[in-house]
């Protein structure tokens, strides 16, 4: 009965011997870090400045997770005698990330580069109403963002940079 | 009955002596059970399964690990079906640590430390282990669990089918020895020379080889490990005879069967490693320097049924019993008469 299975048997143990003396990989989270990858999906982040309120992300995101409420303003003319022109001005921009995917569709969907990923992770709260980060917050992620990685040799650079 | 008294110049009569040595056994076999369980089932299982096993508790490497499993377990509801038959529902987990006690009676931990000499050591260690059978029947049956009873009646016909081997692989090692007292068995490793060079004695694992695998085997069923857990398939029978047992009464079991390996471990390097012996150690420094060689030897055996318990598949019910009735008595036997000749011709 054991002719044949002796070498397996022995064998077996032989692998158990050697995963025990190899040591683990496992990174011990609250006492060791381990370095996120590039263009890890951590936390979005709004440049204010950048955002036309023109509602793109709000309407593509599947989870409804992002409100926005903007109004519009009036500016002088470029030139004299000319229409007034008219700003759209960011009231409220909140994303909440208890229901946030992290699908990332609003950044790509962005025309104005105005979201941003951030690798940032460690933000989770004891209260789930601290989840909806506000246009302050959401502007102070932006310091997270990290530059953007390179482009491969060769590739076209059309239009936005 | 003991010289210990006279060694330490210490004026204490017989019962105070045997109360004091119950008391360090009691003590030890829970301490035993939570250092092989820590050692082997926490820390060792997990590296050869490419993990770190228990890290925080307690700050170094989770040392407080099972110390704190069991203050938890204490503080559990004490739940008993409705059924079930109360006084053998509680007792039967106790019946299974009383006779891992019992056994550690027996186990010289030095030439003078131990709880009573007996001239029939290993006899009465290995009937004292079979009654650890009834605490599982017991279980089994008053759980009012048809799966229990089940469970149970396919452990005990594991334990004792397993029996055999373990007392047929011990017979071997008292025909060399040529007594059945532990003590003397030591001593006769302990005295022994290899052909003529008696630089480590004489342990019987080299010519008991065969032996050593018999026992190994045996008592890795006698302890429903795997890959002879069948009765307690975790994954599989949900503890089977264990099933209706919460709280402080599971706690019980885990002990007992941690316990229990601590003994045949301690039994095995006894019989095989030379026990407490160094060789050329004798009198005082042997009683004070016994414990700890004696715990060396016994974690090196006890790393070896750990790890064989961790790489194996578990055998199924019919499978285990052919192993045991149609392989290990056998070369059981064929051991015995081996052994017999040779001791008679040299």
């Amino acid at each position: 009965m054991a002719r044949k299975k002796l070498p397996g048997l022995v064998g077996g143990l032989g692998v158990t011997l050697k995963t025990m003396l190899k040591p683990a990989v496992t990174v011990q989270y609250p006492h060791e870090k381990e370095d996120p990858a590039p263009r890890a999906r951590g936390v979005i982040a709004l440049k204010e400045e950048n955002c036309t309120v023109c509602m793109l992300c709000a309407r593509q995101c599947p989870d409804w997770c992002i409100y926005i409420e903007g109004h519009k303003e009036k500016r002088p003319p470029r030139r004299e005698g000319g229409r007034d022109r008219t700003v759209s001005v960011l009231d409220r921009f909140d994303i909440d990330y208890a229901l946030c995917m992290y699908c990332g569709i609003c950044v790509e969907v962005c025309p104005f580069d105005a979201l941003f990923w951030s690798p940032e992770f460690e933000y989770s709260e004891s209260n789930i109403a601290q989840l909806l980060h506000d246009k302050v917050k959401l502007g102070e992620w932006m310091e997270t963002v990290p530059e953007p990685e390179p482009l491969e040799i060769g590739a076209e650079t059309k239009g936005k940079k | 009955m003991s010289s210990l008294p006279h060694l330490l110049a210490l004026d204490i009569g017989w019962g105070s002596t045997l109360a004091i040595k119950t008391i360090i056994v009691l003590a030890i076999i829970p301490a035993g059970a939570l250092i092989l369980g820590y050692v082997f089932l926490l820390k060792v299982m997990s590296h050869m399964q490419s993990r770190l096993g228990p890290m925080d508790p307690g700050g170094f490497h989770g040392w407080f690990q099972l110390i704190g499993d069991g203050i938890k377990f204490l503080q559990k509801e004490d739940v008993m079906p409705a059924e079930a038959d109360r006084r053998v529902f509680a007792i039967a987990p106790a019946v299974i640590v009383i006779s891992t006690f019992l056994v550690f009676a027996v186990i010289p931990v030095g030439p003078d430390l131990v709880v009573k000499h007996l001239d029939v050591g290993v006899f009465y260690a290995l009937a004292v282990s079979s009654l650890s059978v009834i605490g599982v029947l017991m279980a089994g049956w008053a759980s009012a669990n048809k799966f229990a009873l089940l469970g149970a009646l396919r452990a005990a016909a594991q334990l004792i089918a397993y029996e055999l081997p373990l007392l047929l692989a011990v017979v071997g090692v008292v025909i060399q020895a040529g007594t059945t007292s532990l003590n003397g068995i030591v001593l006769s490793q302990q005295n022994g020379a290899i052909f003529g060079w008696d630089g480590i004695g004489n342990p019987f694992i080299l010519t008991q080889f065969v032996g050593f695998a018999l026992f190994l085997v045996a008592s890795q069923a006698e302890l429903t490990q795997t890959p002879f857990d069948m009765p307690v398939a975790e994954t599989e029978l949900v503890a089977g005879y264990m099933v209706e047992y919460t709280g402080f009464r599971f706690l019980f079991f885990f002990i007992g069967e941690f316990g229990t390996a601590f003994a045949f471990a301690a039994l095995a390097a006894t019989l095989f490693l030379g026990g407490y012996s160094v060789p050329g150690v004798y009198g005082d420094w042997a009683n004070i320097l016994g414990p700890f060689v004696l715990f060396a030897k016994l974690m090196i055996i006890a790393f070896l049924m750990f790890w064989v318990r961790f790489t194996y598949p578990r055998l199924r019910e019919d499978q285990l019993q052919a192993v045991a009735w149609k392989f290990l008595i056998p070369i059981g036997l064929l051991n015995i008469l081996v052994t017999g000749v040779f001791k008679v011709a040299f």
